[in-house]
């Protein structure tokens, strides 16, 4: 039984690393804009589209 | 059937421009790859973009963008190394970084345009739009490409950034994100205490839990270390800081109920007495942490703390006396330089104008919409706006010394006011303090004859079960919720406090120009003998070709009509414009040139009409009052004494005397530090004063008043500092918002009334000595939630109760 010991050692361990995760996050200010990156996320089909015909065009097209 | 033909018929003769949505009549429109335009402006921007192969900015909203202005030389001060360092956020040399504030971000299609500006321009490395603070952050190269290209980029899409003399003064506070990281903390610790003291909780006397006992509970003492030391940090100092003032705030018993908790906690765990207090501790401190968070909703892209600097261009155009023009910082002008004006350029500083004529705008300071004419030696003065052509200046005063800015030297705007007044907890908690102290101390000495372990026991029991946690919760929940409700209402507050302030307000100041009245539209009506159609004709016409803000807003007001050349035409500054439409002779403008003599009506504005040399009648351009204004007035004046306060002379007096119930003092000719004063002969007299105001002007009595409210067309772009931002359309909903403030109140008080139930039956189990940490353990966040739902549901109820 003093396994436990181990177990909850690690659990501990495994609740301080998300603990040390959410802080680091925070710092890096990923909580401070909470609307944009919902948005922004629903693009990227465009984006992939896009570059593909912007490299056909952006040879003959360029602005000025 | 009705609507349906209405609509036909606006599809059939009006049709929206593809960028902006705006309409535009049939005739005026500009078709271009098949789709309609309203000006050229637009389709500039929509071939950019077609060009580029970026219509999908189209495809996520509808007409999403805005007609580039003219911005022709308005950012040449960006040539400037000086200048552009302090813009720039991180500077190195291939890599430069500016955040820019645009306040036409609106939709999910802005910000994909502009996290696309690369493929626009190169030298653009990367950009990130920050949607709720309406900012784009910009990576760039500065040997490809320099900031003012990509200013001058950003408005030719119709995205001109915002510059102002705030950015350069440029002291970006950092954000505190402290309490992000204590709730953290305090989280953490809580939820794996209570996982370890569930085998506790059962109290299973088994052998394998009687084994492993002081494992958990030394754990347990160690996990609740950091919440003891970080997280409830704020609380010993905002408690030795009150005993210091010798004042005694709702801290003091929460300071000591965390501190008994933990000694008695300890002192039970080493003796082996029990498992202690460790859960409920670490649940205290966090579920008042989450109060304080909650309390904290803070509108990003509003700025409450504005002053001029944040009105004022950085640069503005110098002449030299070699006739060159250079771009000169604000601060660095002086007396007696000359400086060039372009339209819609504030003018940063006093001076005398030196141009033939201009017509400025002072909206920003006064409110007033309709531009005021200055002839060649006139004073202007800064705050203005120029409209329409490029005009020259001889300065009279630097910056700080000029007339609007002086205002800013008064003491009120010195001193930081650190909220002196207590607060509704710091109130209650003056009786609370004291009355749990002496319950502790009586019940103390009580036992202490009878068994000196119990007499402890009940001692710091009863500092435990008593530390007001759903006291301290109440008017976080209650004011945060209400801080939210009327935020979605349109009223954007500053904090929480505001709102205890508005409870108590019994005095309410308006300003008038801008404030009850609008500024948008300004009703014309037509007096005299109806013009026909042929007529209406011959008068927009000549409109066409004039300049002065009346004839701009005629012009608007008129039904389209067809063009017509235009034979002759003249304007005569100050009087009029006398035109030749058709063999017609239309002459248009003051009484006085027309050669009218009408009644005594020169207070009001007026444009006479004369056509074939017949007097026709004149437009009266009428100073539109707010809509509701009336019925707001006689609701307010029941319960509060209503002032308004004008800068303009008394012309309008009877119509408001007419108005506005009897007993409203109306003040007229107020400079903007009269205003101050007369606020604070007010609060002399023992008033609170709520002052809602609009422009510049306004400024120092918002500063002054108990709570400044100001009003504004639209929040995103200007308000003075103030405690809160009003969105105009709301303005006949302030009734609503002062009553709703003071049922916040009451809710507030009677969640104290449930709280200190709480407090009663938690206190009946403390003095008899039977708090067992289970108890403990239930009662806290059971209390908290009550109080939390109970104040959550009876903020909404009112909101709903009493909106029309």
């Amino acid at each position: 039984m003093s396994v436990i010991y181990f177990l909850i050692s690690i659990s501990i361990v495994v609740a301080v690393f998300f603990l040390v995760a959410f802080i680091k996050a925070v710092k890096s200010g990923q909580y401070d804009d909470d609307y944009t990156p919902s948005v922004r996320m629903l693009f990227d089909d465009e984006l992939i589209k896009k570059t593909k015909n912007n490299n056909q065009i952006s040879i003959t097209e360029e602005k000025q | 059937m009705t609507f349906v033909t209405g609509k036909m018929s606006k599809i059939m003769d009006t049709s929206t421009c593809f960028h902006c949505g705006t309409e535009v009549s049939r005739q005026d429109v500009i078709r271009f790859d098949e789709k309609d335009f309203c000006c050229t402006g637009c389709k500039t921007v929509y071939e950019i973009f077609s060009q580029n192969d970026l219509t999908c900015y189209y495809d996520f909203q509808s007409a999403p963008g805005a007609t580039p202005s003219d911005i022709n030389g308005k950012y040449d001060f960006l040539t400037d190394d000086k200048i552009v360092t302090k813009l720039l956020e991180f500077e190195e040399a291939s890599t430069h970084i500016v955040s820019l504030y645009i306040p036409h971000i609106h939709c999910s299609s802005c910000i994909w345009i502009l996290e696309n500006l690369h493929k626009l321009q190169p030298g653009i490395g990367s950009s990130q739009v920050n949607f709720p603070a309406k900012t784009v952050r910009i990576t760039f190269n500065p040997d490809q490409i320099s900031l003012k290209t990509i200013v001058e980029l950003l408005s030719s899409i119709g995205y001109e950034p915002y510059i102002s003399l705030e950015n350069y003064e440029g002291d970006k506070h950092k954000i505190d994100r402290s309490l992000i990281y204590k709730i953290g903390v305090a989280f953490f610790s809580f939820g794996n205490i209570m996982l370890l003291s569930f085998p506790e909780y059962f109290e299973v006397e088994e052998f394998w839990i009687n084994q492993y006992r002081g494992f958990f509970r030394w754990l347990i003492f160690f996990l609740s270390l950091p919440p003891l030391v970080y997280s409830a940090s704020g609380y010993y100092v905002s408690a030795w800081k009150s005993i210091r003032a010798k004042m005694l705030n709702i801290e003091i018993p929460i300071a000591l109920g965390i501190i008994i908790m933990f000694v008695r906690s300890t002192v039970d765990i080493v003796m082996d007495y029990g498992q202690g207090f460790f859960d409920s501790m670490c649940g205290l401190i966090f579920f008042m942490l989450l109060g304080k968070l909650f309390q904290q909703k803070t509108y990003n892209f509003l700025s409450f703390e504005r002053d001029y600097k944040s009105y004022f261009p950085i640069a503005i155009t110098k002449i030299l006396p070699n006739g060159e023009e250079e771009p000169v910082q604000v601060y660095d002008i002086v007396k007696g330089d000359r400086l060039l004006i372009r339209n819609q350029e504030l003018i940063p500083v006093d001076g005398i104008l030196i141009s033939e004529k201009a017509s400025i705008d002072y909206s920003f300071v006064t409110g007033e919409a309709v531009a005021i004419e200055k002839k060649s030696g006139d004073k202007i003065y800064a705050g203005g706006k120029q409209i329409g052509k490029v005009i020259e200046m001889e300065v009279l005063f630097s910056v700080s010394q000029s007339y609007l800015t002086q205002l800013w030297s008064n003491d009120v705007f010195q001193k930081k006011l650190e909220s002196q007044h207590k607060n509704i907890t710091d109130r209650i908690s003056h009786y609370f303090t004291p009355a749990l102290l002496l319950l502790a101390f009586v019940s103390f000495a009580f036992w202490i004859f009878i068994n000196v372990d119990t007499a402890f026991n009940v001692f710091t029991a009863i500092l435990i079960v008593a530390c007001p946690c759903a006291l301290a919760l109440t008017a976080p929940f209650t004011l945060g919720n209400v801080l939210r409700i009327m935020g979605n209402r349109k009223l954007y507050l500053k904090n929480a406090l505001v709102i205890e302030q508005m409870a108590k307000v019994d005095t309410i100041v308006f300003d008038k120009t801008g404030t009850i009245t609008t500024n948008k539209k300004t009703a014309i009506t037509y007096e005299g003998n109806e013009l026909n159609s042929e007529e209406l004709y011959l008068l927009k016409n000549t409109l066409r070709g004039s300049n002065h803000p009346l004839s701009r807003r005629l012009y608007d007001y008129l039904p389209p009509q067809k063009k017509a050349t235009v034979t002759h035409f003249e304007e005569i500054t100050g009087k009029g414009v006398f035109a030749t439409v058709e063999g017609h002779d239309i002459k248009l403008g003051s009484s006085q040139f027309l050669k009218h003599l009408s009644e005594n009506t020169h207070k009001k504005t007026k444009v006479h009409v004369e056509i074939d040399g017949v007097y026709k009648g004149s437009y009266v351009f009428n100073n539109q009052y707010r809509e509701g204004l009336e019925q707001l007035f006689d609701q307010l004046s029941t319960q509060y004494q209503l002032v308004v306060l004008s800068g303009d002379n008394d012309g309008e007096r009877k119509i408001l005397e007419k108005m506005l119930p009897t007993g409203t003092t109306l003040v007229f000719n107020q400079k903007p530090e009269e205003k101050l004063a007369y606020i604070e002969t007010l609060q002399n007299q023992g008033k609170n004063v709520m002052m809602v105001g609009d422009g510049l002007n306004d400024a120092g009595a918002l500063a002054q008043s108990n709570i400044g409210i100001s009003i504004s067309e639209n929040v995103n772009v200007f308000s003075p500092a103030c405690d809160g931002i009003l969105d105009a359309t709301q303005f006949s909903k302030i009734a609503f918002f002062m009553q709703y403030s003071r049922n916040a109140m009451k809710t507030i008080y009677m969640s104290f009334g449930v709280s200190l139930l709480y407090n009663v039956v938690g206190l009946s189990f403390a003095v008899t000595g039977n708090l067992l940490p289970i108890v403990a353990a239930i009662i806290m966040p059971l209390s908290t939630i009550t109080i939390v739902s109970f104040v959550t549901l009876m903020s909404n109820w009112y909101a709903r109760r009493n909106y029309r």
